[in-house]
């Protein structure tokens, strides 16, 4: 049963990673709008990109 | 059939393209049809900018672009200027100060497929470096390379698709609020993530003491779980212990005293057991009470968020360039655009049609018709004219202005309103602070049993004295009082919001659910707030739409709210012959006349009509007859008329909302006293009250007035919950006990409300009141159910009878027993129609 300890360890160990993320995660704004980057995955296309090297 | 081409919309706006108008723009290799040059502009950019795309992405039409006249870019010009800028843009000092920052509110925003197309079009722009538009406010920031492009020619480029775009300074309160909820996310996330460790141990634990576990694990696990809860004490719970040491140093116990004694006490309880390894642990508790408090209170936060948005926007009444006339004596010459805050006393100024007013003044030319409805509540404008006094913020409608400048900043009426507004919240009816006082005494009252229990058994039977103490403190629970309100109105909210009724702060629906006396404005609450025409009467014998049509003629020009009301009745007639009017002249707020098929025609009230045209006794009697026949005499009439012979009579009104009646009838029902205050005249607010059933009307009502009688039926014990939508309505809704603004209404209404009718449909408001009523009733079972463990629990465990672990179950059983409870009312439950 000596193996929870190791278990109990790797957990508070995940769990510091998983805040540390989180914590910057809020911090990088991921939070601020929760709706746009939803939509904007979908409509992003790969022509416009291409637009602005030959747009004047 | 001619119906048909009627019925084709506009490709970019919706709108429906009218006949004889063939404009097309190729989108995806199809010609579409466009209802005006603004919108085939507007698709022509979007298509040479390669974002047809655009279209295909969108759920929802925009708006139809506005004329933008020359004039207006040349004021966009004003951005430019370094002074106006430093108001609103961030220079950064690489590269020569050319690298500036601004943030934008953006207008016209209806779907997702806008915000796609506005970051696109922008960041193709050369000299853009970046931009991020936030969907849920419509807000973008914009960094950009100033020796490359100017911010005239960005707002330019926004305006070229179709939006608006103003620049806007965040204030420092947004800013605050802003950082603040980044830090409540980050508490409430720790609280959670860690909880839920502590949760798994506790488990295990609680099994453990009923099967048997090895001693080793026990205090392991006991320890561990200590290390962890540490950092949600430090951290998650920290605005609790900071809040409760405020009010302990300004001797004043409120919620938050409790909530912190409850975490501290079973924290510093654990800990001792944990060291001395005996007794039992509550980091379980501790955990799980912060994250639920955490979470009530951040959605009480997002809600106060959202008012602080609207008071922001506020400041977008007051224009934030103005056009200054340097060389006045010089017949206005020269003018230049300088920003608001520039402006002084004594200044000239000059605005245009379709503009707001900068600052307080005199009209030293011209004569138009201004719209003061933010002071005054009337919807129609006022003409003013040579020497008269103008309002800063109220629109100008016909035509342009000049105004030498009396009173600027804080001065300005606009800003006196504000203070009255101000002065009105500071001074808010105290039913908010009953639960906090409430919580205070029963605080004291248990910090004094828990000093007798620690005596008394100290001196009779010293052993145990720590263990029950403990378990006082710790079985009586402050967690459950504290639960109990927040909970119940966190879940009522989510209700409401689908409802379209957005409270902006917790204890709206407590009092909504107690208010004995429901106020509510004329304009644009009770009715809908524009001005339509509601019967034309012809005097002669000819057909109705015929003089319609001739009045639309004549008005074609006018951006008077009740020309467009009969240009709009033009429109949805039958008849396709349209007159057209030559020679028009109009005298503002009386009337207006021009030559149509060789007849001079006039149109104004019944004053203008008699000047110009010279009516007989006998024709003015008929009108009179008419209007009293007709039942039209208290609404604003108008005639239509040519040389000595009255034609038609146009009557118009604001249409009373169709679910008006319903509402006062159900608040009726319910026992409550509706009352009616307007700053209109006694004529069309009687008739309003009439029609929807009110039997209490105050008309001709100043905001100050309003704000009065508030206070005096508040002062003979009513709980008022006001309803309104204007400038006007602002300081009495923020001297409400409970005040709801309409969504359609101005934000400073919206600002100073305790609730917001999102949905302009008043039959939610009473859907709302319900729901009100329903989280009250489960308020008070959820403060019943607290009190009466408390009083069972509180002299068990004094008396010794309540272990440790006990004690702890209680505590949680008892917060989740509130919780549960609060949740019934996020069930939906079928609302009556």
């Amino acid at each position: 049963m000596e193996i929870v300890y190791l278990l109990i360890f790797i957990a508070l160990l995940l769990v510091t990673v998983i805040i540390w993320i989180f914590i910057w995660a809020v911090r990088s704004d991921q939070f601020d709008d929760l709706e746009g980057p939803a939509h904007k995955i979908i409509m992003d296309n790969d022509d416009i990109a291409h637009k602005k090297d030959s747009s004047e | 059939m001619s119906i048909k081409i009627d019925t084709i919309p506009c490709y970019h706006c919706g709108l429906p393209v009218k006949n004889g108008k063939s404009i097309y723009v190729k989108i995806t290799g199809v010609d579409r049809p466009m209802c005006c040059y603004g919108c085939q502009a507007v698709a022509q950019a979007i298509v040479n900018g390669g974002m047809a795309d655009f279209y295909k992405f969108r759920t929802k039409n925009p708006s139809k672009p506005g004329e933008m006249l020359p004039e207006f870019f040349q004021q966009l010009k004003a951005y430019d200027n370094p002074v106006v800028q430093k108001h609103f843009a961030t220079t950064e000092n690489t590269n020569g100060e050319n690298i500036r920052e601004v943030s934008l509110i953006l207008e016209g925003i209806v779907c997702a497929a806008c915000i796609w197309l506005n970051e696109h079009h922008l960041s193709a722009m050369p000299g853009i470096l970046s931009v991020n538009i936030n969907y849920s406010n419509h807000r973008a920031r914009v960094r950009w390379d100033n020796s490359k492009i100017s911010l005239s020619e960005i707002l330019e480029g926004i305006i070229s698709i179709g939006y608006k775009a103003y620049p806007y300074d965040p204030d420092l309160r947004q800013r605050l609020i802003e950082k603040e909820k980044k830090q409540q996310i980050q508490r409430i996330g720790v609280a959670g993530i860690l909880g839920m460790q502590i949760m798994i141990l506790a488990v295990a634990m609680y099994t453990g003491e009923w099967w048997g576990m090895d001693e080793l694990f026990m205090r392991t696990f006991r320890w561990i779980s200590l290390v962890i809860t540490v950092p949600i004490l430090i951290f998650s719970s920290r605005p609790f212990f900071s809040a409760a040491l405020r009010d302990l140093k300004n001797f004043h116990v409120g919620m938050d005293v409790p909530v912190s004694l409850g975490i501290g006490i079973a924290f510093v309880a654990s800990v001792i057991n944990t060291v001395r390894d005996a007794g039992d642990v509550y980091f379980d508790s501790v955990a799980m009470f912060t994250f639920f408090l955490l979470t009530a209170r951040y959605f009480e936060m997002s809600a106060r968020k959202r008012t602080a948005e609207s008071t922001e926007a506020l400041l977008n009444l007051q224009p934030a360039i103005a056009t200054k006339l340097v060389n006045p004596e010089n017949n206005y010459q020269h003018q230049i655009s300088i920003a608001v805050a520039e402006l002084k006393v004594g200044d000239y100024i000059l605005v245009r049609p379709g503009e707001n007013i900068p600052a307080d003044g005199i009209i030293v030319e011209g004569t138009s018709g201004v719209n003061e409805s933010l002071v005054t509540g009337e919807s129609l404008p006022v003409t003013k004219a040579f020497n008269d006094a103008v309002i800063g913020g109220s629109t100008n409608i016909e035509s342009p202005l000049i105004i030498k400048v009396d009173k600027v900043g804080d001065d300005t009426v606009l800003a006196s309103i504000q203070k009255l507004i101000d002065d009105a919240q500071n001074n808010k009816p105290a039913i908010a602070q009953i639960a906090d006082r409430l919580a205070s005494k029963f605080v004291s009252v248990l910090l004094l049993i828990a000093a007798g229990v620690a005596i008394y058994w100290q001196q009779s039977n010293s052993e145990y004295w720590i263990e029950i103490t403990i378990a006082t403190l710790v079985v009586s629970c402050p967690c459950a009082l504290s639960l109990a309100t927040p909970t119940a109105i966190t879940a009522a909210t989510g209700q409401l919001a689908r409802l379209g009724l957005l409270p902006t702060n917790a204890l709206a629906l407590e009092t909504l659910a107690r208010a004995t006396d429901f106020v509510f404005d004329k304009t644009g609450t009770l009715t809908k707030g524009n001005i339509e025409l509601v019967k034309t009467i012809a005097l002669e014998n000819q057909d109705i739409d015929d003089y319609i049509q001739i009045a639309a003629a004549l008005e074609s020009g006018s951006e008077h709210p009740i020309a467009k009301s009969i240009i709009q009745s033009a429109i949805q007639s039958t008849r396709k012959i349209k007159p057209a009017a030559e020679g028009i002249t109009s005298i503002s707020g009386q009337g207006i006349s021009g030559i149509i098929n060789s007849q001079k025609w006039f149109l104004g009230n019944i004053n203008y009509i008699n000047e110009k045209c010279g009516l007989s006794d006998s024709a003015q009697q008929l009108i009179q007859q008419k209007k009293i026949d007709n039942d039209i005499n208290d609404l604003t009439v108008i005639t239509l008329a040519t040389e000595k012979k009255a034609h038609a009579l146009f009557a118009f009104n604001d249409e009373i909302k169709s679910d008006a009646r319903q509402l006062i009838n159900n608040l009726k029902i319910e026992d409550k006293s509706v009352t009616l205050m307007t700053g209109d005249h006694k004529a069309p607010a009687s008739r309003v009250a009439r029609e929807v059933g009110i039997d209490n009307i105050f008309s001709e009502m100043s905001p100050a007035d309003k704000l009065e009688k508030v206070r005096t039926m508040q002062k003979q014990g009513s709980i008022v919950a006001m309803s309104g939508d204007g400038v006007n309505d602002a300081p009495v809704l923020a001297g409400a006990d409970i005040a709801i603004a309409m969504g359609s209404g101005t934000q400073l209404a919206a600002a100073s409300a305790d609730m917001i009718l999102l949905s302009n449909h008043l039959d939610h408001l009473y859907s709302g009141y319900l729901v009100a009523k329903r989280t009250l009733n489960i308020i008070r079972q959820n403060l019943g159910w607290a009190i009466a463990y408390n009083l069972l629990a509180i002299p068990a465990a004094a008396a010794g009878y309540v272990e440790p672990w006990l004690a702890a179950l209680g505590m949680s059983a008892s917060s989740l027993i509130v919780v549960l409870n609060a949740l019934r009312l996020s069930r939906t439950k079928k609302e009556p129609a």
